[in-house]
């Protein structure tokens, strides 16, 4: 069956069955490669993207019910929110061997989108279904710390 | 003279064959564990997995007319309560009446991976809901399970670690149920997110029987008087 969706801004025809995952039609068929394929079944959050601004998990959303919703990427998140997040994690030299981050940080751009001032808890909550098997998860949220500071103009 | 040049070559010798002994030692040690590792052996074939085991067993409910036999009319509607109670007291429902603010998973009835809480209308918390993974429906690839209403009961409804006596005068409690008997009725035999229970996907074991014999279960139970086991 042939669905209209809607990526990064633009549209996308795409020929697929009902159940296949929103994952694989990024990945396969339109060529975005920066959300990555961890478990497969939203144990591990690495394949998060943004549908209609809300995380989602893209490996366990078959593509019939994304609809007419808004997809966002790790390649096409662009605010102030997904910069100061991109420049904290440089700064902080968050990633090790680098393989779930996209996921963490579409998770931590949705959630300085919701929360700009998470605490430690508020944080955790909002990541915990992002695994980090180098387990860099007190640079996570030390980077997500700096991200909502530099956001609210504050020195880091 | 003779004597003492003697010594050290005796002393070499006797040093130089404790090394040979143990040299060849070491070389059999060698050797044996070369034939052990390298001795052909039958390598293990895969085996077809026995078709049942590949699909949940199915459970059957008793109908109603199973009941019929039961003369005194408050044994009959406990009797039938207790046949209500294999479908509620299964992971399938029970699962989601926690009684903490975490739902649990598979048959084990595990703590929910990853980490979630109920938050404030049982979809969870505001940066983590359950719309996250779970869908409208259930997700063949991944074996998400998934509803359109996907949530935790109440927590007054909590289940777990009750006895059947206790969750039946919960359920006929509209302080805690929220629910008239009609709305129980009709929560029990139609809500599709009761029905999942008998739609898991995933290989999941389904609730016994089908929500239709389930219904018809809960409807004569109310009709009986809505009896409670202790």
């Amino acid at each position: 069956m042939v669905y209209a969706v809607r990526v990064n801004g633009s549209l996308h025809k795409v020929e697929a069955d009902g159940q296949t995952p929103l994952l694989w039609v990024l990945r396969d068929t339109l060529g975005l490669t920066g959300t990555k394929y961890g478990c497969g079944i939203a144990q591990c959050g690495a394949c998060t993207v943004h549908v209609d601004g809300q995380p989602m998990r893209s490996c366990s959303l078959p593509i019939e019910f994304v609809g007419s919703a808004e997809v966002t990427t790790i390649e096409a998140i662009d605010d102030p929110i997904a910069t100061a997040v991109q420049q904290a994690w440089v700064a902080r030299d968050v990633p090790q061997c680098g393989f779930c981050q996209s996921g963490q940080v579409m998770s931590a751009v949705a959630l300085l989108r919701a929360m700009p001032s998470p605490s430690d808890s508020d944080i955790d909550t909002a990541m915990s279904g992002n695994i980090c098997r180098c387990a860099t998860y007190n640079r996570i949220r030390a980077a997500i710390h700096d991200a909502a500071a530099t956001l609210r103009g504050e020195a880091v | 003279m003779t004597r003492r040049s003697d010594r050290p070559r005796r002393r070499r010798f006797r040093i130089a064959r404790i090394f040979g002994i143990a040299g060849l030692l070491v070389v059999a040690a060698i050797g044996l564990g070369l034939v052990y590792l390298l001795y052909p052996r039958p390598v293990l074939q895969s085996e077809p997995i026995a078709v049942e085991t590949l699909y949940a067993q199915l459970e059957s409910l008793q109908p109603v007319s199973a009941f019929d036999t039961i003369v005194e009319p408050r044994l009959r509607s406990v009797a039938l309560f207790e046949e209500v109670g294999r479908v509620l007291q299964s992971p399938r429902c029970m699962n989601c009446h926690p009684a903490t603010d975490r739902p649990t998973q598979t048959e084990a009835m595990w703590p929910h991976m990853p980490w979630v809480s109920r938050g404030l209308d049982g979809g969870g918390e505001a940066n983590m809901r359950c719309t996250t993974c779970h869908q409208a429906q259930n997700a063949e690839a991944s074996g998400v399970p998934g509803n359109a209403k996907w949530s935790l009961a109440p927590i007054e409804m909590a289940w777990q670690g009750k006895s059947l006596g206790d969750i039946c005068r919960q359920l006929l409690d509209p302080a805690r149920s929220h629910m008239t008997r009609e709305e129980l009725l009709h929560h029990m035999a139609e809500d599709d997110l009761v029905g999942w229970a008998w739609n898991p996907g995933g290989g999941r074991q389904p609730a016994p029987g089908t929500q239709d014999e389930f219904g018809a279960l809960v409807a004569a139970w109310l009709e009986t008087g809505a009896q409670c086991p202790q």
